[in-house]
């Protein structure tokens, strides 16, 4: 796998310096920017990190297009850690060490990130990750910073949309993984924030054929709504049971099921259950004076151009980082010290994801307008309004 | 009660599910004395081809049971030709691992053939769930209670009633002795395995739609499966059917009255317990003096 990859990359790179033309002299002259990238490609989590590598060697080959950066062109150096955090953190050293790169993008999963994040600060070279997990950039660390929503904005959103309806009483079935202990960690902890109790707190697992059970107890607690944190296929597992016991409060399910692939499995079961997302899923329907709409536009069609298939949102979150990467690194001379300083200036900067405002206390840089959230109406989404 | 009323519903529409599977383990062992690892992994292959032909080719219904059924049967036959009969030397724990080993194969050749992402289809009918106090039923729970009663009912009127039946089971009891007196043991065994693989097949069909179907959801099943067979006195198709019966309504009360956290231990306690009461299962008694 690596040796082969490592002739794609050469054959890719090779490419994408031809492809440079007019600039292709200016290139020749400037030694190029190696920025390393680190995502799970194959395994568990490749409908993470397939479209994240595609993503980067898009947008790589976008820029290079462009002229490079100060007229130095970029050089993906991508590895496939499968999502086991020793991989990555053998390919992190070797892109320290033996590749020399100047930054790096990803890994695109939690624990693979936080084994590697170590690494990157005792090397002083800056780590744009895009794996959602919390603790990567909190506490911050000088080197380390994110592209993807923190679950805190996502328990804000839906919170936020309660409160609207005076919901003072709530149940929550949670999946027994580490996204869903996540999620149950941030309901739990925000509820009074936004005047919410938390009357019934059930949980399953990720393989239960049924979970009539748990909602008919969080039924007997009588709360005003329930919110579903999981992945598929769980969350539409209990889409069914909802509608098979005939509960009527509004039910409010994750950022996790945010994918087509959710209406297709829960069918007429998901219809008017709301959800947090990310923009990038109900890109057509935003409005024109959307910030980030002609940037979804253009990496929705760029995408789907190149590689012929759906887009996602986790795409978006290599998409970002490659983008503050190279805005950083415009005047930095391939300094890693300047870069860094300069992703921690970044301000308003119009990404898939979000707006980002990085500053020395927050190194996530999104605001609550990551999120939207949207109804199932009719199989489709719908931005909701009121 | 009217909870109470839930928890049971739920219990046994899981619980029949769990019986299905039970019945698919326990009625190989019976013939062969074999504990079939890739149980599992033939309720996935029902399920999955049921989504293919059902709801991928619009076949009706019946047809698409049947040919499913056949195509996981022939998989059974398969398995036993390939991989159990040329063993040299047939020693039990040889035959459980390569059944373990069967059953990661099935499961990574369906998702090559299937993919990662789970599937779903609709309810064999579309009738509203019933109302009974309170509590609601799904009309596919009782499809698959009612189909359950069915293949409990025709194995046991073909292990009574019929010659062929009668022949598995001597040849169970002693596989030797069986082929003196003229009973062809190994295609005995070759139809205990298509059979088996037949009645996971339903299970999966019949499941389909309550729940998502996926290339990885036979190992969690199968597990399950093989301690209501374990429960009930492997090798006893009434001990398989009280034993999922139970797994299923422990696990629902559990939830209901205790904690959904804590599901699967209270119902694995209560398996421990059972079986350091009663080793030999709930009905597996006089199974175990007949070797």
């Amino acid at each position: 796998m690596r040796s082969s990859a490592r002739v794609f990359l050469g054959v890719l790179a090779a490419l994408t310096l031809t492809a440079g033309g007019p600039f292709a002299s200016a290139a020749r002259a400037a030694e190029p920017y190696k920025i390393g990238g680190i995502f799970s490609v194959t395994g568990p989590n490749s409908f993470l990190g397939d479209p994240e590598k595609k993503t980067m060697e898009m947008v790589v080959e976008e820029i290079n297009a462009q002229g490079g950066i100060d007229g130095h062109p970029l050089e993906a150096v991508i590895y496939d850690s499968e999502g086991d955090p020793t991989k990555a953190v053998l390919h992190a050293n070797k892109l320290l060490s033996s590749d020399n790169v100047i930054a790096v993008m990803g890994p695109s999963i939690t624990p693979t990130s936080l084994a590697i994040v170590p690494i990157f600060e005792q090397n002083k070279t800056p780590l744009v990750s895009c794996a959602a997990g919390i603790k990567i950039t909190d506490p911050v660390k000088p080197f380390v910073f994110k592209t993807a929503q923190n679950d805190i904005l996502a328990v804000a959103a839906i919170y936020k949309h309660m409160q609207k309806h005076g919901i003072k009483k709530i149940g929550i079935i949670t999946v027994a993984s580490a996204y869903g202990e996540s999620g149950k960690e941030q309901l739990v902890g925000q509820a009074s924030k936004y005047g919410l109790e938390i009357v019934a707190k059930e949980s399953f697992d990720a393989k239960d054929t049924d979970m009539t059970a748990q909602l008919t107890k969080i039924r007997k607690e009588q709360p005003e709504a329930i919110v579903c944190w999981g992945t598929n296929p769980g969350p539409a597992v209990v889409a069914k049971n909802v509608q098979q016991l005939g509960i009527t409060v509004p039910i409010y399910q994750s950022h996790g099921v945010a994918s087509p692939k959710f209406i297709e499995l829960a069918g007429d079961a998901a219809e008017n259950m709301l959800l947090p997302t990310g923009k990038i899923l109900v890109a057509d329907l935003l409005p024109d004076d959307d910030p980030q709409k002609a940037v979804l536009t253009k990496y929705i069609k760029d995408f789907t151009d190149k590689y012929k298939m759906p887009v996602s949102g986790f795409g978006g979150y290599a998409y970002d980082a490659l983008h503050l990467i190279a805005t950083a690194l415009k005047g930095s001379n391939g300094d890693r010290q300047k870069i860094r300083d300069a992703l921690e200036k970044v301000n308003g900067f119009v990404g898939v994801t979000g707006t980002f405002n990085f500053t020395p206390e927050d190194h996530n840089g999104l605001g609550e307008d990551a999120f939207v959230m949207v109804r199932i109406k009719n199989g489709k989404w719908e931005l909701v309004k009121d | 009660m009217q909870e109470f009323l839930q928890y049971l519903f739920s219990g046994l529409t899981n619980g029949a599910i769990y019986a299905v599977i039970a019945l698919g383990f326990s009625m190989l062992y019976s013939a062969t004395k074999l504990i079939n690892f890739a149980q599992g992994e033939f309720v996935m292959l029902g399920a999955l081809s049921l989504v293919s032909l059902w709801s991928g080719l619009h076949l009706p219904l019946p047809i698409a049971f049947l040919i499913s059924v056949a195509g996981v049967s022939i998989a059974g036959i398969l398995l036993e030709r390939l991989a159990i009969r040329s063993v040299r030397v047939p020693h039990p724990i040889t035959l459980v691992i390569i059944t373990v080993g069967a059953s990661i194969l099935l499961r990574g050749v369906a998702m090559l053939a299937w993919g990662k992402d789970s599937h779903s289809v609709r309810s064999f009918s579309s009738h509203p769930p019933f109302d009974i106090a309170g509590a609601t039923l799904l009309p596919q729970s009782l499809w698959i209670l009612g189909v359950t009663a069915a293949v409990v009912a025709a194995l046991h009127f073909f292990y009574k009633k019929t010659l062929t039946g009668k022949a598995m089971e001597a040849c169970a009891i002693n596989k030797r002795a069986a082929s003196i007196l003229g009973v062809p043991s190994e295609r005995m065994v070759m139809l205990a395995f298509a059979m088996s693989a037949a009645v996971g097949a339903m299970a999966g069909i019949l499941i389909a739609p309550v729940t998502m179907c996926g290339y990885d959801m036979g190992a969690m099943l199968g597990l399950k499966g093989f301690c209501a067979a374990m429960l009930g006195g492997v090798g006893s198709s009434w001990g398989a059917i009280a034993g999922g019966l139970l797994l299923g309504v422990l696990e629902s009360l559990g939830v209901g009255f205790i904690s959904s956290s804590l599901k699967d231990a209270i119902a694995f306690l209560l398996l421990l317990f059972i079986l350091y009461v009663r080793p030999s299962g709930i009905f597996g008694a006089g199974e175990v003096h007949r070797f």
